[in-house]
């Protein structure tokens, strides 16, 4: 079963490239009706079964290459599936404008699929690696796709960025190799010990992982990238892929070097984070391109993912766990929410021919759904209830109090605050009855794939408990000082 | 010291200076030869450091192969886009 979630994805990449026009149009809709069923399919699997292990083709790891999937996988799986299902509804009819981006926006989606699910089931550091670089370059591609200027240069950086953030990864995937003689997570966390060389390893991966996640202050290449990018491309950017990269930082700190990291480097990476929360809301409050405000809120939003780090990391079990299950719970509304908003901006401004937040006037007349999907997604950043971010939100205050970490505590509080100051700049405008000039009419597609995603983040609000029981069924979870 | 550290020591010195030569070049084909370079010295690091307990190791071998089927196509992606963007206007060394 496992395997299916690789080879539909590439299946289809290979189907658009090489059909014409048409026939590959014809074929996106049977494509993610596929992939979802797989994924839920595979979740309802692992949920009566618990966690698989599948070696493909049969060839047995070091050689071979082993899929792991457990409960935290298979919950991203259909996370995967459903932002991407919804963002390729959406760009079917967004590109109709497009012809020319049309054509290789549907392989690049595919393999961009293909790279995160095969991230989520990689059973060893090396497959991590692979993933890592094949979603590197099909989103770089992706952003790269309207070929002006600004975009190319935009899709430059981020490849430099990535690329360097990969081999600074590799090199230490190298030296764990060298130390221990194996790449398998499993048999890592048992034996990666506190030396200097496993150290050094993991900082050279945290560095490397930390610039592909664009954590402050390694964020200059995100905003250009997401904010230039097409609708549906910065959606999936922001949503899934910049998730990645996060995935396998937590991997590496909570698992498989558990036993090498200090607690002041875990409240060193809880800095970093602070400093992504003021200074990413502090940009999204500033600029004023609407698309810019949304990128830099992903910058600000990435930073509460960091908050792991301290939460979890040399306190007690109670408070990690609630730490952990509050990280996840923020990372799905967090790509719920931002997919919504990039979508329903992306609406917006192809309404209105420009993306100037102060010429937002009329929208609310004219667009009310799309500006709708927004106030729901914002919802969510904001961290209001009812909604996932809210109890995202609660479970990693719980746990900084839990902890007695208050200064925690504060820049939480601050962050909520910050992102209603730069998300209400939109609606104070937005509200304005006079239009400045024309507003056109979108298709409705457009406008209820963004609400359909907006709902999904205020929806997990009451559904919580479904990631949460997945979650119970993975080994990877946090215990302090110790593999679990 | 064996001659397998040698292996290693050498790549890191080679990442060293591509790092180097990454971080403060400001042409962006300066910058893509530096990201080769750091490639080679990290397959080096790869290929050499795990020799010393039991021979020859397959396994880094394949891995190395892997990274270079991938730094090739990335690398032939940066060109396409850097092309791309000089044709388009821009500075290849801002």
């Amino acid at each position: 079963m496992t395997p299916i979630l690789l080879i539909i994805p590439l299946a289809f990449a290979i189907l658009t490239l090489l059909l014409p026009r048409n026939w590959a149009r014809a074929t996106i809709i049977p494509g993610l009706v596929l992939q979802v069923g797989a994924a839920v399919l595979l979740c309802i699997q692992i949920y009566h079964d618990g966690p698989q292990d599948y070696a493909l083709g049969d060839w047995q790891a070091p050689l071979g290459i082993s899929l792991i999937a457990d409960g935290f996988s298979v919950t991203l799986l259909a996370l995967t599936s459903l932002v991407a299902a919804l963002c390729a509804v959406y760009a079917q009819y967004f590109l109709t404008r497009y012809p020319r981006e049309q054509r290789y926006f549907w392989p690049l989606f595919w393999f961009l699929l293909a790279a995160l699910n095969g991230i989520w089931l990689a059973g060893d550091l090396f497959n991590l690696y692979v993933g890592l670089e094949l979603l590197g370059l099909s989103a770089v591609g992706m952003v790269a796709l309207t070929a002006e200027k600004t975009t190319l240069k935009a899709a430059l950086d981020y490849l430099y960025a990535a690329l360097f953030g990969s081999l600074a990864y590799l090199a230490g995937v190298a030296l764990l190799y060298g130390a221990y003689g194996t790449l398998s997570i499993v048999q890592l966390s048992e034996m990666a010990a506190a030396n200097p060389t496993t150290q050094v390893a993991l900082g050279l991966m945290t560095v490397g992982l930390l610039l592909k996640t664009a954590i402050f202050p390694l964020h200059y290449w995100l905003p250009p990238a997401h904010g230039g990018a097409l609708a549906p491309v910065s959606a999936l950017l922001s949503a899934l892929v910049v998730k990645a990269s996060f995935y396998i930082l937590a991997l590496l700190w909570l698992d498989v070097g558990a036993l090498a990291v200090t607690v002041n480097a875990a409240q060193a990476m809880g800095f970093l984070g602070a400093g992504a929360i003021f200074w990413g809301s502090w940009q999204a409050f500033q600029t004023r391109q609407i698309k810019m405000l949304v990128a830099y809120s992903t910058v600000a939003q990435l930073g509460y993912l960091m908050l792991l780090f301290p939460l979890a990391i040399g306190v007690s079990e109670a408070a990690a766990h609630l730490a952990w299950q509050g990280t996840v719970l923020h990372l799905l509304a967090h790509a719920f929410a931002k997919a919504a908003m990039f979508l329903a901006v992306g609406t917006l401004v192809l309404a209105l021919g420009h993306g100037r937040i102060n010429d937002f006037g009329g929208v609310s007349q004219r667009n009310p759904v799309a500006l709708f999907a927004f106030g729901l997604s914002a919802v969510s950043l904001m961290g209001l209830p009812p909604s996932g971010g809210f109890n995202a939100k609660w479970l990693l205050l719980q746990s900084a109090i839990a902890s007695g970490q208050w200064h925690w505590f504060v820049v939480m509080v601050i962050g909520g605050l910050l992102t209603a100051a730069y998300v209400f700049r939109v609606f104070r405008v937005s509200f304005v009855q006079t239009a400045k000039h024309d507003i056109q009419e979108t298709h409705p597609a457009l406008q209820f794939s963004a609400l359909a995603l907006a709902l999904m983040a205020i929806g997990l609000g009451f559904a919580s408990e479904i990631p949460m029981s997945f979650m119970n069924l993975t080994d990877f979870t946090p215990s302090p000082g110790g593999s679990p | 010291m064996t001659i397998d550290l040698w292996y290693a020591i050498v790549g890191s010195i080679i990442v060293a200076l591509s790092v180097f030569a990454f971080l403060t070049s400001r042409h962006l084909m300066k910058k893509l030869l530096a990201f080769n370079i750091m490639g080679s010295g990290v397959f080096l690091i790869m290929v050499g450091l795990p020799q010393h307990q039991h021979g020859v190791d397959p396994v880094p071998q394949a891995l190395v192969l892997t990274g270079i089927v991938v730094a090739v196509s990335a690398t032939a992606l940066a060109l396409v886009i850097l092309r791309r963007y000089v044709r388009a206007g821009g500075n290849p060394a801002p």
